[in-house]
């Protein structure tokens, strides 16, 4: 043990304690709040050069750089809470390009009185998603707003990776004829949040879906190299991100109903909330659209991989100068599966 | 999922749709109207109409809560929480406008985005500072006038009968627990009093414009009144009327009944929901009903206008927690937007494609009239799932 005395300060009390101002304040408690919690809980190398940067290493290949808020609430989740999330979610948006993520930087803002033991658990939830993805925190920021300005903790996460030449991927290159794939069940993410929601409190037995996708992303490259999009359909859901990428590629799409995976759980709940499914936030499921000869081998790479177990094709790209994304129903008709104009509410009777 | 699954069943729509062409007959068209806006919602949402026969017509009704609530009644409900100028300095104990307890409005979700006067909305209101809140049920709205007992906590109530009946049941909860700081704004409607109305009016009766050969009867309504009060349409005004849940295959069922109906020159009340409709109703909800509410000499709809007896008020029994008396609330027609076409649409006279600004200026985004705001108003869910047949032939 070291002579030298590391300072006279009193450990923080992560049981009992709370944020104040102090933590943001740019002095010794937001100094003692870094090395005792971010430090100790992502330690890298680079992050215990304590600058205000990291100097890294850069492979061969091309920079993705990708970054993303978070804010949910509840901040603690079945399957999940805002830490794990906000390194998943950055590690997708990375990993949506076809690359290796490979560093992530993470921005908090804390609310005044946010009890210390639930940051703690954040933080250490996020550096078990960081581990597990194989991603280092390299370098981050402390705020610290007054009681009332926040909603307990907001963390912004930036990531960046590497893609391979000769990968192209991009929402852009959907083309008529190509197949569209997902890797498994629609808005588990969502129904999972919305089962904790004040006033809507309902018994599921559904888990945030929340998970690190570059494994299978990689996985998928292997089996297909010339897959054409990839995204990771968070907010607004499968139907969203499918009208984005009908517009990038000046496309439509055609969906079968029936070969969508929803959990019938999920589908109770969303019949009970009066919500379409396929609106519903997902955090560990992304779509695919490859050429139509592909799908087969893509389909079964998916298949092969834990995260890819229910994946399916869910339908085609189509030539449509209206960009609409339309779907044939289960009951045989058809309709437009639209952008999603505000945000799902409940119908009154 | 077990007993919806069932009513959404693609085989069983097909044997259907069979039926219903083996039975229309090809000399005529058929017209029927669906009152409800969750059975508009339904067609559009399950492409129903890809099943039917080219001759028979799908009228949209006006049976959406939220599209015949008039600018008025929003305007009024925006004033009752909106300060208008706004105070830099509060006296203590007082609101935002300075006269007295701080005010909330409570109400559904879809009311949230209704356009009101002067470009505002509740929604817009509440960016303003309107403490307005968006609530799940009558009775959330209740539990808050109880966590805030400084605050006065006004819930908008809209809804047909099937909203009524929890509407009384937290006014009887007030009452009971004693609260002095919770009031009912309300704006509960009647459906026999809007059909009747759309049946006397000048283009089903006189003008013939709008043709209407049989009603596809309202769902969750006909759970609480049953379907006695639809008699008089069937014998008055020799109009088939078919009670149907809102699953596509109800509305499918519905459908073949009422060609059937036609066919035989029947008119007359049958019951293809009769999995929660029985003749009578929900006894007990209608006594609560009784109990608490009273018609309303007139009431103003959307797209209606004046129609008698077609609306509910608190009981002078219940006064107290009726905002309309309780605080200072002036009653105002306010006209709608001249481009919207929402009243005729509400009338079944206009398809939303007839509305110069549907698609265009009017969008669920940037909605003009109600029609565009609910999910289950026509131009709503044809905007959102069926625009792509209007669309394709421009393309």
């Amino acid at each position: 043990m070291s002579a030298v005395r590391k300072g006279y300060v009193r450990p923080i009390d992560f049981k009992r304690g709370l944020v104040d101002m102090s933590h943001g304040s740019g002095g010794r408690a937001m100094a003692q709040l870094i090395d005792e919690l971010f430090v100790e809980a992502f330690d890298n190398s680079w992050l215990r050069e304590m600058n205000d940067q990291a100097r890294l290493p850069m492979p061969s290949g091309r920079l993705v750089v990708a970054t993303d808020s978070h804010v949910v609430s509840p901040l603690f989740f079945p399957g999940g809470d805002i830490g794990c999330l906000s390194v998943h979610g950055t590690v997708n948006d990375v990993a949506m390009a076809g690359a290796r993520p490979l560093y992530l930087t993470s921005g908090f803002i804390l609310e005044e009185g946010f009890p210390l033991a639930d940051l703690k658990r954040i933080v250490d939830s996020m550096a078990a998603a960081a581990k597990q993805a194989g991603v280092a925190i390299v370098t981050g920021d402390t705020k610290v707003v007054e009681r009332g300005k926040g909603d307990g903790v907001f963390i912004n996460t930036t990531g960046v990776g590497v893609v391979a030449e000769g990968i192209e991927i991009s929402g852009d290159r959907a083309r008529p004829g190509d197949a569209i794939l997902v890797s498994g069940t629609m808005g588990d993410h969502g129904v999972a949040i919305m089962s904790l929601r004040e006033n809507l409190t309902f018994e599921t037995t559904i888990r945030s879906d929340t998970a690190a996708l570059h494994g299978l992303v990689a996985a998928m490259i292997a089996a297909v190299p010339t897959i054409h999009c990839l995204r990771d359909p968070t907010r607004g859901g499968l139907a969203t991100t499918l009208n984005e990428i009908a517009r990038q590629s000046d496309c439509g799409m055609r969906l079968e109903e029936s070969a969508i995976p929803v959990r019938s759980e999920v589908a109770a709940a969303c019949e009970f909330l009066g919500l379409d499914p396929l609106y519903v936030a997902n955090e560990g499921k992304l779509v695919a659209i490859c050429a139509r000869n592909d799908a087969q081998r893509l389909l079964e790479a998916m298949r092969a991989h834990p995260l890819g177990r229910d994946a399916a094709k869910v339908g085609e790209v189509v030539e449509d100068a209206h960009h609409f994304v339309q779907m044939r129903t289960g009951f045989g008709g058809s309709r437009m599966v639209d952008w999603l104009a505000g945000e799902q509410l409940p119908r009154i009777c | 999922m077990k007993y919806v699954d069932e009513f959404r069943d693609g085989g069983l729509a097909r044997t259907i749709a069979a039926r219903i062409a083996a039975e229309v007959r090809p000399d005529r068209t058929y017209h029927f109207m669906e009152f409800c806006g969750g059975h508009t919602h339904a067609i559009s949402r399950y492409g129903v109409t890809d099943l039917l026969p080219a001759n028979v017509v799908m009228v949209h009704g006006p049976g959406c809560p939220v599209c015949v609530l008039p600018i008025g009644r929003i305007d009024m409900a925006i004033e009752l929480v909106l300060a208008s100028p706004p105070t830099p300095l509060r006296k203590a104990g007082c609101g935002p406008s300075g006269r007295g307890p701080s005010r909330s409005l409570c109400t559904y979700a879809d009311t949230m985005r209704v356009p009101a006067s002067g470009g505002l909305s509740l929604m817009k209101a509440k960016a303003k500072g309107a403490d307005i809140r968006m609530v799940y049920s009558a009775s959330d709205a209740l539990r808050i006038a109880r966590e805030e007992p400084d605050r006065e906590v006004v819930f908008l109530a809209i809804g047909f009968e099937t909203t009524t009946p929890p509407t009384a049941l937290v006014v009887r909860e007030a009452a009971a627990l004693g609260l002095t700081n919770f009031t009912v704004f309300c704006n509960h409607v009647l459906t026999p009093s809007a059909i009747a109305h759309i049946l006397e009016s000048p283009e089903v009766r006189d003008l013939g414009t709008v043709v209407i050969d049989g009603f596809v009867g309202p769902a969750h309504v006909s759970t609480i009144i049953g379907s006695q009060p639809y008699d008089y349409f069937a014998e008055e005004y020799r109009k088939p009327v078919v009670i149907a849940g809102f699953e596509p295959l109800d509305v499918m069922q519905a459908i073949e009944m009422l060609v059937r109906q036609v066919n035989d020159g029947r008119a007359e009340v049958e019951n293809e929901f009769t999995r929660a409709v029985t003749p009578e109703g929900n006894a007990r909800a209608k006594a609560l009903v009784a109990d608490v509410f009273e018609l309303r000499r007139a009431f103003e709809w959307r797209g209606l206008g004046k129609v008698p007896y077609s609306a509910l008020r608190l009981k002078e029994q219940w006064a107290s927690f009726d905002a309309e008396r309780r605080f200072t609330m002036t009653e105002r027609s306010v006209a709608d937007n001249k481009a919207c076409e929402c009243g005729a649409i509400l009338r079944g006279v206009k398809k939303p494609t007839d509305c110069k600004v549907f698609g265009t200026v009017c969008t669920p985004e940037t909605p003009i009239g109600s029609c565009m705001v609910s999910s289950e108003g026509a131009c709503a869910a044809h905007y959102t799932y069926g625009r792509f047949r209007s669309e394709a032939s421009t393309a």
